[in-house]
């Protein structure tokens, strides 16, 4: 997609404004760091006072601009639109290069310099630098509202999951103490348990979210050692063992023999956590969960199959977004922080790998995360890229 | 004296399975019968089988607009049983949600319209003036 910069001409000499006109009318630039190539759109004045309303009733982009002008001198027109605080580079046109002149446009805001007589290629190469600058500039900016626009949803999701769990308890409270709901002592106990597994929900999801933040920031401390991931693994099913038997849940751990892998043990557990946790609380009653680790060149791969409710493809599609929960009449009593995964797919990353998901509804689902063994001697970075807080 | 055969029953429906159980909770102690539905496909259910002398839908179950849709449906076929809808969209986005014309009541399909969370004395209060035209 072609962009075009407006490129607005400021000086007396007819000769000047044709000479620039021709120069740049055909002109693209090409930047590496941008998609599509850029034009320029002309327009050309001659005198201060004519670029000044132009500027106002329409701003160019860039402006080449001449300081020996008749009226008011180009100087002067720098220093009124410094004034007005406009978005606008302006390359400065001298006729004799002088050092004073070059000091005193900079101070008012010039981004570049022009001396007399230039050769087309001249004038080129310094639109070329000033259009880099502004579309880098304009880019940079960009990015920096949508990571503000992505952190604002980040909060404003966050804030309705730490509500929801809120409001929950405070109309249990409520009923407490208002005995509302009767003389029957079941339903008050009843409103007590519901009440303690919100606040663990809650407590879950804000262990989650510092967990997320201490990945995305690279504050956790880690510390590699050579561990075996099948030992990780056991005692990571042990911890879950609970949970499983009160669904009547087998949970099967298929290996070839230690797996050893360079690795924070930390990291690991993460991994298995979630992705067993996952399985069990999506499972059905007397369902099973597989899990098996491999070693394979430099890989290690973890894959854990329930026999659960599964997703449907468009179900898949939105799972590792943050927050994400599959909502149907299934889900509905499971609770989660729909942190989970994004957690696994960060610290998956972090090993410079991933996670994949098979699933089909009603059947059970397939998650397959594939770690890479790092190289010997080496730490893997903090994770840059996308931060959500 | 409310006995087992004069108790009137309300239909709840909403996705919060807390906000369910505690509305059921003081709804019971208040001597209804109630019928607790998780979510749409449940309460058209539980419509073929009975007819409730009045119904508390939420506004926005996981189908987003699932309480309207239901409410459509709910005055379709019993057309005289009173509709009280409760609505998180208030507190969830700031929006104003509180339709006060009589073109928007009628557009609505709802007798009376309350924003989350629900004090049980108002909903209360709603449910006795409902009741008793």
């Amino acid at each position: 997609m072609a962009e075009q910069l407006r490129v607005l001409a400021v000086d007396d000499e007819p000769g000047m404004r044709t000479g620039i006109d021709r120069t740049l009318r055909r002109f693209t630039v090409t930047l590496p760091d941008l998609e599509g190539e850029v034009a320029f759109a002309l327009e050309a004045v001659d005198s201060g006072e004519a670029a000044l309303a132009r500027i106002e009733a329409s701003p160019p982009d860039i402006l080449l601009l001449d300081h020996k002008l008749p009226g008011m001198s180009g100087l002067d027109v720098l220093h009124e639109l410094a004034e007005s605080k406009r978005d606008i580079l302006t390359i400065m046109i001298t006729a004799y290069a002088s050092l004073d002149t070059a000091i005193a446009a900079t101070k008012r805001g010039a981004y570049d310099f022009l001396a007399k007589p230039f050769t087309p290629e001249e004038l080129k190469a310094a639109v070329r630098k000033a259009a880099k600058h502004l579309l880098l500039q304009r880019q940079a900016r960009r990015l920096a509202e949508e990571k503000r626009q992505v952190r604002f949803q980040f909060i404003s999701v966050l804030g309705h999951e730490l509500k929801a769990p809120l409001a929950a308890v405070e109309g249990y409270l409520n009923i407490l103490k208002d005995k509302s709901a009767g003389d029957n002592p079941a339903v008050y106990q009843q409103a007590m348990d519901r009440s303690l597994i919100r606040l663990q929900g809650m407590r879950k999801l804000i262990l989650d979210l510092l967990d997320l933040t201490r990945i995305e920031s690279g504050n956790r401390k880690r510390e590699l050692a050579d561990l075996d991931v099948c030992e990780v693994a056991k005692n990571a099913i042990e911890t879950l063992i609970p949970d499983a038997t009160a669904k009547k849940i087998t949970i099967e751990l298929t290996t070839p023999g230690p797996v050893p892998m360079r690795a924070d043990r930390g990291d690991l557990e993460m991994i298995f956590n979630n992705l067993v946790s996952n399985a069990v609380k999506y499972n059905r009653q007397g369902g099973q969960v597989r899990v098996s680790v491999e070693g394979l060149a430099g890989t290690v791969r973890i894959a854990v199959t329930d026999t659960g409710i599964g997703m449907s493809p468009q179900e898949t599609a939105q799972l590792f977004r943050e927050f994400s929960r599959i909502k149907n009449p299934q889900t509905r009593n499971i609770l989660g922080s729909g942190l989970g995964l994004s957690i696994l797919k960060k610290v998956a990353a972090l090993y410079g790998g991933d996670v994949q998901v098979q699933s089909e509804a009603g059947v059970g689902s397939t998650f397959t995360v594939a770690l890479n063994q790092p190289e010997p001697g080496t730490v893997s970075p903090p994770l840059t890229g996308s931060t959500t807080l | 004296m409310v006995t087992a055969e004069t108790a009137k029953t309300i239909l709840v429906v909403d996705d919060d399975p807390d906000f369910l159980a505690q509305q059921q909770m003081q709804l019971e102690a208040a001597h209804f019968k109630v019928l607790a539905a998780p979510g749409v496909q449940e309460a058209r259910h539980v419509l073929e089988e009975c007819k409730p002398d009045l119904a508390i839908l939420d506004l926005m179950m996981e189908d987003a607009d699932g309480g309207f849709a239901l409410s459509y449906h709910l005055r379709k076929k019993y057309p005289g049983v009173p509709i009280i809808l409760v609505t998180g969209v208030t507190s969830q986005t700031g929006l104003d949600f509180t339709p006060s014309g009589a073109d928007q009541k009628s557009w609505v399909k709802a007798d009376v319209i309350l924003p989350k969370p629900v004090r049980f004395e108002q909903l209360k209060r709603e449910i006795d003036r409902l009741l008793a035209r």
